[in-house]
């Protein structure tokens, strides 16, 4: 599904940060938090105002007019030739992946192709094209990784979590059983089959708990309001976080609110 | 025989897929036999395919299934020939129906009154059973897991495993009443007990019935893929066998056999090879001691002509029918192959058979899904199920009446409501302005969110809107 071969760029001055929706409404945090890892890597983040949705609620609809309304008015935000990163794999593998086949012999044809391959889920530039060092300034914690589907069969990251947690000294990183398993988030899935995502996320958080972590982090808003909203609902003894939220925090020298 | 008629599918509505769905979320029996099962399954493919650079192989599988339907026109007529040469009787079936009226008249020419079943998904497809038993004609199945199904008179759940819903005990229970087996959990008894029954049913068959795997063009040979022996049985010891088969199944050479055969095992079952691999040229030859003395193909469209005229949906017709998009399925796994309500359940039937029965009947079957792409991951030949789902969503969906694509069904589920909510959604996110100034008093007015949504909530606590969107987090940092 996904490009056999990914080609990192150098290092470069200056990224693209695109925010995602989940994350301006719900996760304002975890944007921040992979603004200032960037920061902190040395390189300039641009933010482009007019951002809004990459289109994908559409699109997984069938409503394939108006998603590519929403994703033409994303297409001009990136004039110059800087990498774009995504602090999701669901929204980047929208981008990289579905954008060429969207605007398939449209105008913007060529445009949605090149912008397509400059998307990179904000993790795997980190430890690909960063090379980020970690050095874990947090409390002792048992910890598990949902990788999201669209991360981990969409742009191939599945390996990319559990190595950057794998930096932090003072992180116990456990593994859940089928970890590769979907959480049953799945879009407007969890609406229109409620009982199903609800029986997937339901033995989603069960292996998360008998794994024995305290905490989840995942790469996506979606899966995290799913697992977190249904312990949280359920009294289940995990919580959960974004990736990037737990990263910084760990790591930023204040303390963390978290650690 | 009437007690043993299997149900016919035309009694169940695919439409209702919901309250099935329910009941076999709310059945710990179900959800345990299926998860118990599809654990194995998952478990035993993944070591099979160790030291194979499995990638390679799948490539290589899906370019030989691309090669085959890219010529399918031509290598139906070279089949035809080849297997004409071979003594063997060509059929062809424009759909369900006139395929069972085939086998019919095979069987009413033969004066034939009895007919032995090896598994064939595609005489599911036909109903075939439940034609012949109206028309007088006995067909048992003798794959074990059909002959299960067929007691329990049922349709299968899975298209390898036919039976896989069911644990030991229920099985145990089933053949004691159906066929006075003593209770018993010992799983060699109870098969050398069905074996037994079985082997008679072989000896006095007037026709066998098969399915086919792979159909070869140049050299006019069916190869069929078995564990049992039956189906080996079914095709040499009745004087008459008829191979019904979909028109999808040709491939050009003998040697594209190879690799598909490969993925095809290690993909169902997790095995390298199965314990018999058949392949069948023709009927006996004067000098030759057993097989049949007529051989018959029904090559069978049922809709497959025209799904092949549509280039993305083409890919559909690559499937081998290993199954392990639906071992693989999270929610096949949850609801099981008979909420679906098709003759193929799981991944492969959300994008099958909607072209079968349209995409009103099969409205839920392409939303039934996380789109997770765990099916496309493992499919061996790479047909990209998520992306046919999304396909399949659009078809049903369109307003577009000026220039309906080639579904049937095509806008069945559109709803001027919803098309009203997407319509406003696309407005609002199309202009960035108005964009931020919504999400801007959502973030201020975050207190009147409703704390019920629907189906979310049923299960999870709402989504929180944050008090500050990022939008504003970072104008506020830059000034």
């Amino acid at each position: 599904m996904v490009d056999p071969i990914k080609v990192y760029p150098a290092k470069p001055s200056k990224v693209y940060f695109y925010g995602t929706c989940l994350v301006d409404m719900f996760y304002p945090d975890a944007g921040m938090a992979g603004i200032q890892l960037l920061e902190r890597e040395g390189i300039e983040v641009i933010y482009p105002e007019d951002q809004t949705c990459c289109g994908q609620p559409a699109y997984t609809s069938g409503y394939h007019d108006e998603a590519r309304a929403v994703a033409k008015a994303q297409l001009g935000l990136f004039p110059e030739d800087w990498p774009i990163v995504v602090p999701s794999g669901s929204c980047g593998g929208m981008m990289r992946k579905h954008y060429p086949a969207l605007f398939k012999d449209t105008a913007e044809e060529v445009k949605a192709a090149e912008i397509a391959g400059r998307i990179w889920e904000l993790t795997d530039f980190l430890l690909q094209v960063c090379h980020i060092k970690l050095d874990d300034l947090g409390e002792p914690t048992t910890v598990a990784m949902h990788t999201s589907c669209t991360a981990r069969r969409e742009m191939g990251v599945a390996e990319v979590g559990p190595k950057l947690l794998g930096q932090l000294k003072n992180v116990n990183l456990v593994e859940q059983e089928r970890a590769a398993e979907c959480c049953g988030f799945g879009g407007t899935f969890a609406v229109r089959h409620p009982e199903i995502s609800g029986a997937m996320v339901s033995e989603k958080v069960d292996t998360l708990v008998n794994a024995g972590a305290k905490e989840f982090v995942t790469t996506d808003c979606g899966c995290l309001m799913n697992i977190d909203g249904y312990a949280e609902k359920n009294q289940k003894p995990v919580t959960g976080q974004h990736i990037l939220s737990f990263l910084w925090e760990r790591t930023n020298g204040d303390g963390g609110k978290r650690s | 025989m009437t007690e043993t008629a299997q149900q016919s599918p035309h009694h169940i509505d695919v439409k209702e897929f919901h309250p099935r769905a329910r009941a076999a979320i709310h059945n710990p029996q179900i959800r345990q036999n299926f998860r118990k099962a599809m654990d194995g399954l998952m478990s035993k493919r993944k070591s099979a395919f160790e030291g194979w650079d499995l990638e390679t192989l799948r490539d290589l599988g899906a370019n030989i299934r691309l090669r085959a339907l890219a010529h399918l026109p031509d290598l139906l007529e070279q089949l035809e020939q080849k297997l004409t040469e071979n003594g063997i009787t060509v059929h062809w079936a424009s759909d369900g129906d006139e395929a069972c009226k085939i086998v019919r008249d095979i069987c009413l020419a033969r004066n034939a009154k009895t007919v032995i079943k090896g598994k064939s998904m595609v005489s599911e497809e036909m109903e075939l059973n439940h034609y012949l038993e109206e028309q007088g004609i006995e067909a048992l199945e003798s794959d074990l897991g059909e002959y299960i199904v067929q007691l329990a008179e049922e349709t299968p759940s899975h298209i390898i495993m036919p039976a896989i819903h069911k644990n030991t005990e229920e099985i145990s229970q089933l053949l004691h009443d159906k066929t006075g087996t003593d209770l018993s959990h010992d799983v060699e008894y109870l098969t050398a007990s069905a074996r037994l029954q079985l082997r008679e049913k072989f000896m006095n068959a007037d026709v066998g019935v098969s399915g086919v795997n792979f159909a070869v063009a140049e050299t006019g040979t069916l190869c069929l893929v078995e564990n049992e022996g039956n189906g080996r049985m079914t095709t040499t010891v009745p004087p008459c066998h008829i191979a019904v088969t979909g028109i999808e199944k040709v491939v050009p050479k003998l040697e594209d056999v190879t690799a598909l055969l490969a993925l095809l095992t290690r993909s169902a079952t997790g095995q390298h090879i199965t314990t018999y691999f058949n392949m069948i040229s023709g009927p006996r030859k004067a000098n030759e001691l057993d097989g049949p003395e007529e051989v018959h193909v029904v090559l069978v469209d049922n809709g497959r002509s025209t799904i092949y005229q549509d280039d993305e949906l083409l890919d559909t017709l690559r499937c081998i029918r290993c199954g392990a998009c639906m071992n693989h399925c999270p929610v096949y796994t949850r609801v099981g192959g008979h909420a679906y309500g098709t003759t193929y359940p799981g991944p492969i039937g959300k994008i099958l058979m909607p072209h079968m029965v349209g995409l009103d009947e099969g409205r839920h079957l392409p939303t039934a899904s996380s789109l997770c792409g765990a099916c496309g991951e493992v499919c061996p030949v790479k047909i990209p199920i998520p992306d046919l789902l999304v396909r399949l969503r659009q078809e049903s969906v369109d307003g577009d009446k000026l220039h309906p694509a080639k579904v049937r069904g095509h806008g069945a589920k559109r709803s001027n409501m919803e098309a009203m909510i997407w319509k406003g959604w696309s407005w609002m996110h199309a202009r960035p302005g108005i964009y931020r100034m919504g999400t801007r008093l959502g973030a201020r007015f975050r207190k009147l969110q409703p704390g019920k949504l629907g189906g979310w909530t049923q299960y999870r606590t709402a989504p929180k809107l944050a008090a500050k969107t990022l939008h504003e987090r970072i104008k506020e940092r830059s000034q």
